[in-house]
């Protein structure tokens, strides 16, 4: 398929102004992704006496999906993609609010639903649409200073925390309350807010501490390594310390074989096992590369909604996958977060393809943006 | 949109902070903390038994050693048919039980052991069945290639590595000590030693239908055992078949009452006190009569003896006289100088408590003047002996190769004029007297016969002997002690049906000198040395 510059149609005109150094990565990402999925996955599935090929299999249709479901969206105009994130908030968050009542307990916690053969974890699809109506709700502020959009926004958010604390959820709370708080003094809180915000977030994780046990042992053990059982993030670390440089080669790792979550959470030592540091390099690079990169050309940016949501958005990605790496590493405590793009899980992909596809949406060049001060003025394509 | 600009900076450098954070830690551990490949832990399979470090004798030769040995497990979620798998598996391994297989092909474990370290007839036997699910593990197995030559100081171990007796268990942390596991540890055992004494103890035992032997050489100035035998014996390389009774160390966990060769302590002490000196004497015409005992003497002279000719004869008259006249408190502290009242310092488990009596009275002090009423090991008599005649200093006995730069810790007991008496005495023992079967022409060899009734129900039994020698050479600068314990051997046509010390144990302790003298570089002299020991040789009278 050729597309002229010429060519008027959607789909050129899609292909001249996306970020197509952006797409590239995270074709990149998704294709390194599946290939340590093979790896990691079949000691998994044999473990849980499954076919040697199921998330494979389900992993790939999960990414054709996923893809299709990105490319989608990033041909959306701004506002279509806006709309698509308001209206995925209410239907997020009502399954968010079903899962405490229906959705069967899995390790403890009610984070899931059962869809059929799929599971389903609608607070992975609640974060992109949470970020972006709360970028819209402060930039409307911003531009309007009679508009309540702060007020609403803060509203939100504590009903969306509070229902994730009830799952409980910290790690996605955790999340959501940084990509908020950025998004809030990028929209001009004042910075003796974020004194105020930080000891208001150093007493949410006390509560959680005191609140939640399996919150408290973690905490507990990364601080003490000696107070309780290390051995998951032993056998990480013990994992890239023995994958050297070069790693011991495709198929010829260990940890998969024996941490439980090797194809999720920790498939990040997987890959410092069989593929070695430098291929860890370059996933840790690939990520850098798509958080750094559009959070720069957003420098640049006019329209306050698109830098508010964009840079939420890429905060998401950026935090979860720091968050997960550094898990591995054995730099933050244990918490069950995966790895963007990466890690198995049909609910993370398909909510991280709705992220960047959103974001591939918002950041595509705008010839006219320049001259249109406000996005509600922006005349549709 | 400015300030929004700046706050922007500030999150992009907190993001570019964060990714070369994580990529350092990456190369921390990836390159920094990297390990070797040999180094890598294995998950994936049973836990790999440590190596245990080699032991080997004086001048190397290996007396213990690891063999890499297949052992069979069961992966039981990969049995396809347990009951079939398990009737299979019975067929070729007949020792094991059907139903105990069975139960472990069917429990719900990921691994079980099915039988450990099998040979490799088996291991093909095995993998001829084709079974699924049946997988070997490599592990070592303990190999004495010596078999039972020197079963009860080398000890054993288990089938998980962990060493049970001897020196495997006595040097079990040592052994296993992953710094130095790739060093053997050295004994002082001399292996070629150690074969002739066993050789010569096992001809001796059938030849007088003993029910069992010790012995053990000592070099006398360092206490290094050369060789230690304790008989009947098994082979540690089985060591779970063998009967308690052979497994039983009589060298250093047996206490005996050895009778006549304590004689040597009772003339040392005499000599050492000043009580008596070689020209004195004591009458010994008659028993001696003492509460319910009698004391008489097994080769009587009915006249007055002098005290080389008390030894020479071994009379149990003229010792009994010499240690009364000693005393119990100076009797119990000079046995107690020469380690004979306290359990044997020697690096093995297996150590005898010496038997002795609570009130030391008179009647115990002169039955212990020649043996009796005290029982103590074969070893600490002969490390006793060896402070006698050695110059008089003890030497504990030890079973690790000491440096010849290193002078041993040894203690002075009696004088070296007391010693040089002690000396002569013992090599016109064998010249003149009662252990003259154990001269081997050209080795001077000095030495003293014991034989001691064993005691049993209702006092001694004159038919259950523990007849003993004690041998050392060259007596003049005496280097090596042999020291032969034979329990309850029988006389035969040669010996006269006589079964004491000096008839059946001797003779074989003349053997092993005879055999390791060459070994141990002493030379056989031409010369007579009868001119040395001359003036104590004419104070022993012939008749």
């Amino acid at each position: 398929m050729v597309l002229g510059r010429a060519d008027d149609s959607l789909l050129a005109h899609w292909w001249w102004t996306v970020d197509r150094w952006l797409m590239l990565a995270i074709l990149l990402l998704l294709a390194l992704g599946f290939l340590l999925m093979l790896a990691a996955s079949m000691p998994v599935a044999e473990r849980l006496g499954l076919d040697n090929f199921h998330f494979v299999k389900r992993q790939l249709a999960f990414l054709v999906i996923s893809f299709g479901t990105m490319i989608t969206i990033s041909i959306m105009s701004e506002q279509n993609a806006r709309r698509l994130s308001l209206l995925l908030l209410p239907a997020a968050f009502v399954l968010l609010v079903l899962t405490l009542t229906i959705g069967p307990e899995i390790k403890g916690a009610n984070r899931w639903l059962q869809i059929g053969n799929f599971t389903l974890q609608p607070s992975e699809f609640l974060k992109p649409a949470f970020v972006v109506a709360s970028a819209w709700l402060l930039a409307g502020s911003f531009e309007d200073q009679k508009f309540p959009g702060r007020q609403i926004a803060v509203a939100l958010f504590v009903v969306v925390i509070t229902a994730l604390l009830l799952q409980p959820d910290v790690g996605q709370s955790v999340l959501i309350s940084g990509v908020f708080l950025g998004q809030l003094l990028l929209a001009g809180l004042p910075i003796g807010w974020l004194a105020l915000l930080g000891l208001g977030s150093v007493a949410g994780l006390a509560v959680a501490y005191t609140a939640i046990p399996h919150v408290q042992r973690r905490i507990d053990i990364f601080f003490d390594p000696a107070s309780g059982d290390t051995y998951q993030i032993d056998t990480a670390l013990n994992a890239f310390r023995t994958g050297g440089l070069f790693g011991t080669g495709p198929g010829e790792g260990l940890v998969k074989r024996v941490l439980p979550d090797a194809h999720t959470d920790y498939i990040f030592a997987v890959a410092g096992e069989e593929f070695g540091a430098l291929a860890c390099l370059v996933i840790l690079g690939l990520f850098a590369v798509i958080v750094i990169r559009g959070l720069a050309r957003l420098l640049d940016e006019e329209d306050v909604f698109t830098l508010l949501a964009v840079s939420g958005l890429l905060s998401l990605f950026g935090l979860q996958a720091l968050i997960n790496m550094g898990v591995n590493l054995g730099v933050l405590p244990s918490k069950g977060m995966t790895l963007p793009f990466i890690s198995y899980g049909g609910s993370s992909l398909l909510a991280l393809a709705i992220t960047m596809g959103l974001v591939l949406a918002l950041t595509r060049r705008k010839p006219r943006s320049q001259r249109l001060p406000t996005t509600q003025d922006r005349p549709s394509r | 949109m400015e300030q929004a600009r700046n706050r922007l900076m500030v999150v992009l450098f907190l993001f570019i902070g964060g990714f070369a954070l994580l990529g350092l830690r990456t190369v921390d551990l990836g390159l920094i903390q990297r390990v070797a490949e040999r180094e890598r832990t294995d998950w994936s399979t049973a836990p790999v038994l440590p190596r245990r470090a080699d032991i080997v004798d004086r001048n190397g030769v290996v007396l213990a050693t690891n063999l890499d040995t297949p052992s069979l497990f069961a992966v039981p979620a990969e049995v396809r048919d347990p009951e079939q798998a398990a009737a299979r598996l019975v067929s070729v391994l007949p020792d094991l039980s059907l139903a105990d297989v069975l139960a472990r092909l069917q429990s719900r474990k990921g691994f079980v052991w099915i039988k450990r370290q099998l040979t490799p007839a088996q291991v093909w036997k095995v993998n001829a069945l084709g079974l699924p699910g049946l997988k070997f593990q490599q592990e070592e197995r303990r190999i004495y290639p010596h078999g039972s030559l020197a079963a009860h100081i080398l000890g054993f171990v288990d089938v998980d590595g962990n060493g049970i007796a001897g020196i495997e268990h006595f040097f079990d942390d040592r052994l296993l000590d992953p710094g130095r596991v790739g060093k053997p540890l050295r004994l002082s055992l001399d292996l070629r030693v150690q074969h002739a004494l066993h050789d010569e103890l096992e001809k001796a035992m059938v030849m007088h239908r003993a029910i069992g032997a010790a012995g053990v050489v000592l070099d006398v100035n360092t206490g290094e055992m050369l060789a230690g035998v304790s008989l009947p014996d098994f082979d540690p390389n089985h060591a779970a078949r063998a009967l308690p009774m052979a497994r039983f160390n009589k060298l250093t966990n047996g206490v005996f009452e050895l009778g006549s060769t304590f004689k040597i302590f009772t003339i040392a002490a005499g000599l050492e006190f000043g009580i008596v000196d070689l020209e004195d004497s004591y009458e010994a015409i008659h028993p001696i009569r003492i509460s319910r005992f009698q004391i008489r003497d097994d080769h009587p002279k009915r006249r007055v003896l002098t005290v080389p000719e008390i030894f020479v004869y071994s009379s149990n008259i003229g010792a009994a006289k010499l240690a009364r006249d000693i005393g119990a408190d100076r009797q119990r502290e000079f046995l107690g100088s020469l380690g004979l009242l306290r359990p044997a310092s020697v690096e093995l488990p297996e150590v005898g408590l010496p038997l002795f009596p609570d009130r030391w009275r008179e009647i115990n002090t002169m039955t212990i003047g020649y043996g009796h009423g005290i029982a103590v090991t074969p070893l600490q008599q002969a490390v006793a002996i060896a402070a006698i005649i050695n110059g008089g200093v003890l030497n504990p006995a030890t079973l690790i190769l000491q440096s010849d730069n290193l002078q041993p810790l040894g203690r002075r007991v009696i004088s070296r004029t007391t010693s040089d008496q002690m000396r002569a005495l013992m090599r016109v023992a064998v010249t003149k007297g009662t252990g003259s079967f154990a001269d081997v022409p050209g080795y001077r060899i000095g030495g003293k016969t014991g034989t001691a009734e064993k005691s049993g129900i209702g006092g001694y039994r004159r038919d259950k002997l523990i007849s003993s020698f004690v041998g050392v050479f060259p007596i003049e600068a005496p280097k090596y002690l042999v020291f032969a314990v034979l329990d309850e051997p029988k006389g035969t046509a040669e010996t006269h049906n006589f079964a004491g010390g000096g008839w059946v144990v001797a003779p074989a302790v003349g053997r092993v000198i005879a055999r390791i003298a060459p070994l141990l570089g002493i030379a056989p002299e031409s010369q007579s040395d009868e001119n040395r020991f001359r003036r104590t040789a004419l104070l022993v009278r012939r008749e």
